[in-house]
């Protein structure tokens, strides 16, 4: 393989940002292709500033590139200037480590965590100058894979990917790469073949997918009996044997989330009903507090950084948070620790106010729901209490702003569910002001999208209008509220990632039209169309009220019923109704089991250093009254 | 206590941008464990002073940088000995820090005392008539051109800041050219010269050379020759 680097380098005169496009980053490796080796191109299909933070994507370049039968590089979606620059030269989609060709790779792989990004991995095969359509392609060209959250309903990108991973990747990257090299020389065929062997591999090429006679999916099943007709999740057991990135990442310029990130443990079983990650990645798995500190340690004198966020979907909820927080702060002067994902509760103030010594100025909390009987609803059982408490302590220790996440158009919402949004902001200011001149609390509202594996994929999606209707309910009660500020999402996004979270095989020839009619960069507000949706989706005479609007039956089949992350279908359906009964249902980690699937499947187990549930009681952690499960009180 | 800095940006660097360069100081600063002093408030950021920005795309072998010390902090001069390879390890390729001098007095900022910088510039275009145009542009009493700044036309002269300029090179389709352009009272960019040239030639490459500030009418480089250390 022949570097481009010599053809590149006059375009990047030209184009922004050209920093993207070098490589040259502190971590990064340019490895020698050895003959025999498999060759991977990890690709994230946005951005370089959004891409390279991705620590799922930097865990496996460093993984491959240990093995001695596996080389892997980056790339990222050249942005519109670049991608013109491209074509007009006749270049195709490069690595930015040794900068060589993307179609030179044996595997593509694409790390898939939002749906408006679909359209850019077309873009990028298409780039990099591959048959966008699986079916297409010969022993020549490279294998397109996916992982990542998104994989979980795969089936809108069936046509266009070769292979599918389910779950963590640490593993089975090297069973795909043993199985690659092992089966190559006898053709693609053979090769995807021995793939659908492979535990969490799923190969869409071999399913079909079945019709009813109303029109609709009606199944999947495996070309033939050779073929496992279910695709289980691959699960890490334990956080301890995998301490990567060990080298990090440092980008030489503007990325987001531009620090030091530990992952502190994975998986998280509060049990919100709305949130994909939190059911899919059970059980919980923590990485033990003395790895966490050296991570941290000689993270931080590697790289240089002077920030670190330990990660996790609910930090505050590692045990012996407080100590490891404590430790990282004592062992260096402007030193900042930061904690995604906080729990709504006092406590978690405490531990933000040690950080925090200095800049007190924004404190993030994501109570979701603006009643508690909502919340009960979505299972996020944070009580009025408890957040009133929250804002109270970090108003009466000088922050001068909170900010508050919710989802509107969440299951059974009544108005004055929505408006109650508005009127838990006012009470916080209320709080405020009795520490604060001027406390400003700012809501931020995203529409609420039903994702495959959670207790809500069988709810129909609020409506564009409908979601408009709230919006405008929201801003009239905002207007009123002084230091409220209000803040949502397009409700018009909302809809396109509502049709691709749920959708079946029925969507690649809507993706494809997309695409080709230049509906790249989705995600960015300036690039989103639209129209280009709509109109690709009465193109292929797909109903969007069927795919997004439409309440699922409870014995229906979904489009990922061929795939499994461990929950059992009727937990989830049990959870479905709880929901709509205004039931809660406590955490696992510290009450007993009621058995959902992801650790009795895989005969795997929670790891957590502490056998009590943290202090601050917040969201059941101090077991709330209304419990479908007897939990010894 | 101030430290002032050489370093190169060569290579693939080329492409980063002004501020991209902070924040890799900040961290291979960090990296390299100097004491630096830091601003006081709510967000305290490292004390450093750059010289006049380079274009994003631009290469140098003479960049500087200085860097005032934590004066609580205990730092012998002589143990800045290896600083220069301390620092080199802690930057990426291409960034390289070639000299360390240490500021008695810390005296007016790079960007005040630097006057003229010497530039290679490589130009894509016709070689036989560059000889004849370069002439043409010394020999002209003013060079006018209107820049846009923030929306608003201006009108310069630029033949001031040209204080020398000939030909190095032609070969093929490449015409090489050694400047020294003015900083003061208005930085000349090679970009600006490249475009008074005129169409028929486009910018290939371009790298600062030196850097140079005026002591008594004598040109030499901003580095304070009283104590340099690790300097080549």
């Amino acid at each position: 393989m022949l570097s481009l680097w010599p053809r590149l380098e006059p375009l990047l005169s030209r184009v922004s940002k050209p920093a993207r496009y070098i490589g040259c980053e502190d971590g990064a490796q340019r490895p020698a292709h050895r003959p025999g080796d498999v060759s991977w191109l990890l690709v994230y299909p946005d951005t370089y500033e959004i891409g390279l933070p991705n620590q799922g994507l930097q865990i496996l370049y460093e993984i491959l590139n240990e093995r001695d039968d596996a080389v892997a590089e980056r790339s990222y979606a050249p942005w519109t200037d670049l991608e013109a620059e491209l074509r007009a030269a006749g270049l195709p989609l490069f690595s930015v480590d040794n900068h060589l060709p993307a179609g030179d790779f044996d595997v593509i792989a694409f790390n898939l965590s939002a749906e408006l990004t679909y359209t850019n991995v077309l873009n990028c095969i298409d780039l990099a100058g591959v048959p966008v359509r699986a079916a297409d392609r010969t022993d020549w060209h490279p294998l397109v894979a996916i992982g990542g959250h998104c994989t979980y309903n795969p089936e809108p990108l069936a046509d266009f990917v070769d292979l599918v991973v389910l779950g963590d990747g640490e593993e089975v990257v090297g069973e795909i790469t043993a199985a690659i090299a092992a089966a190559r020389s006898q053709g693609r065929a053979a090769v995807l073949r021995r793939l659908a062997g492979v535990t969490g591999v799923y190969v869409p090429g071999l399913y079909e997918s079945c019709t009813g006679e109303d029109g609709r999916f009606a199944g999947l099943r495996p070309v033939d009996a050779g073929i496992p007709s279910q695709i289980e999740k691959r699960t890490v057991a334990s956080l301890a044997d995998w301490p990567y990135p060990k080298q990090q990442l440092v980008p030489l310029t503007e990325v987001v989330h531009d620090r030091l990130n530990v992952e502190v443990f994975r998986g998280c079983t509060r049990g919100c009903r709305f949130c994909q990650a939190g059911m899919i990645t059970r059980p919980v798995r923590e990485r033990p507090a003395e790895q966490v500190r050296t991570m941290v340690t000689e993270g931080l004198r590697r790289t240089g950084y002077d920030e670190v966020a330990l990660t996790s979907l609910s930090t505050a909820d590692y045990s012996g948070i407080d100590e490891v927080v404590a430790d990282i702060i004592g062992c260096g002067d402007n030193i900042s620790v930061s904690l995604p994902s906080l729990r709504v509760d006092a406590f978690t103030v405490g531990i933000a106010a040690q950080i925090q010594k200095a800049r007190r100025t924004g404190l993030t909390f994501a109570p979701e729901a603006g009643t508690w009987r909502m919340r009960q609803v979505i299972n996020k059982l944070i009580s009025e209490d408890d957040l009133y408490a929250a804002v109270e302590s970090a108003f009466s220790q000088g922050w001068r702003r909170v900010k508050l996440y919710f989802l509107i158009g969440l299951p059974t919402e009544t108005d004055e569910d929505t408006l109650g949004i508005v009127e838990l902001a006012r009470r916080c200011v209320e709080i405020g002001r009795n520490y604060q001149r001027s406390p400003s609390v700012t809501v931020s509202v995203g529409g609420f999208v039903p994702k495959p594996f959670t207790p809500f994929q069988w709810f129909g999606q609020n409506t564009v209008a409908e979601l408009q209707r709230k919006v405008a309910l929201l801003r009239t009660a905002a207007a009123s509220a002084r230091g409220v500020q209000l803040r949502w999402h397009d409700p018009r996004a909302t809809l396109v990632e509502g049709i691709l979270s749920r959708g079946d095989r029925r969507l690649g020839p809507v993706i494809e039209s997309v695409w080709r009619n230049g509906g790249t960069f989705q995600e960015w507000s300036e690039h989103f169309r639209l129209d280009l949706w709509l109109d690709a989706m009465a193109d292929a005479g797909v109903s969007v009220d069927e795919i997004v609007h439409r309440h699922r039956e409870e014995h229906e089949a979904l489009p990922w019923d061929h795939l499994s992350a461990g929950l059992h279908k009727d937990f989830l359906w049990q959870d479905w109704r709880d929901a709509l009964a205004e039931v809660g249902l406590p955490d696992c980690r510290w009450t007993p089991c009621y058995d959902c699937g992801a650790c009795t499947g895989y005969g795997i187990e929670h790891i957590v250093a502490s056998a009590v549930p943290p202090a601050g009681g917040s969201q059941g952690t101090a077991v709330p009254v209304l419990l479908r499960t007897a939990v010894g009180v | 206590m101030r430290l002032r800095v050489r370093f190169t940006k060569l290579g693939k660097v080329r492409f980063l941008s002004h501020r991209d360069l902070a924040r890799i100081w900040e961290r291979a600063l960090r990296r390299a464990e100097l004491p630096v002093a830091y601003s006081q408030g709510f967000s305290p950021r490292p004390k450093l002073h750059f010289g006049l920005a380079l274009s994003t795309g631009h290469e140098s072998l003479g960049e500087y940088l200085d860097v005032d010390l934590d004066p609580t902090a205990a730092l012998a001069v002589e143990g800045l000995g290896d600083l220069t390879a301390r620092l080199s390890a802690a930057l990426p390729d291409g960034i390289e820090c070639t000299a360390v001098a240490v500021l008695d007095h810390p005296g007016p900022s790079l960007q005040e005392a630097v006057t003229r910088c010497t530039w290679a510039i490589e130009l894509e275009g016709p070689t036989d008539r560059a000889e004849e145009v370069v002439a043409a542009l010394l020999a002209a009493p003013s060079i006018m051109v209107s820049r846009d700044r923030k929306g608003r036309v201006t009108e310069d002269d630029i033949r001031p800041g040209i204080l020398s300029m000939n030909v190095t090179e032609l070969s093929g389709t490449v015409v090489c050219l050694r400047a020294d352009l003015g900083t003061q009272p208005r930085t000349l960019r090679p970009s600006e010269l490249v475009a008074a040239l005129g169409s028929p030639w486009s910018e290939r490459r371009v790298c600062r050379l030196h850097q140079w500030v005026e002591d008594d009418g004598a040109l030499r480089e901003p580095l304070a020759p009283v104590v340099a250390v690790g300097a080549p």
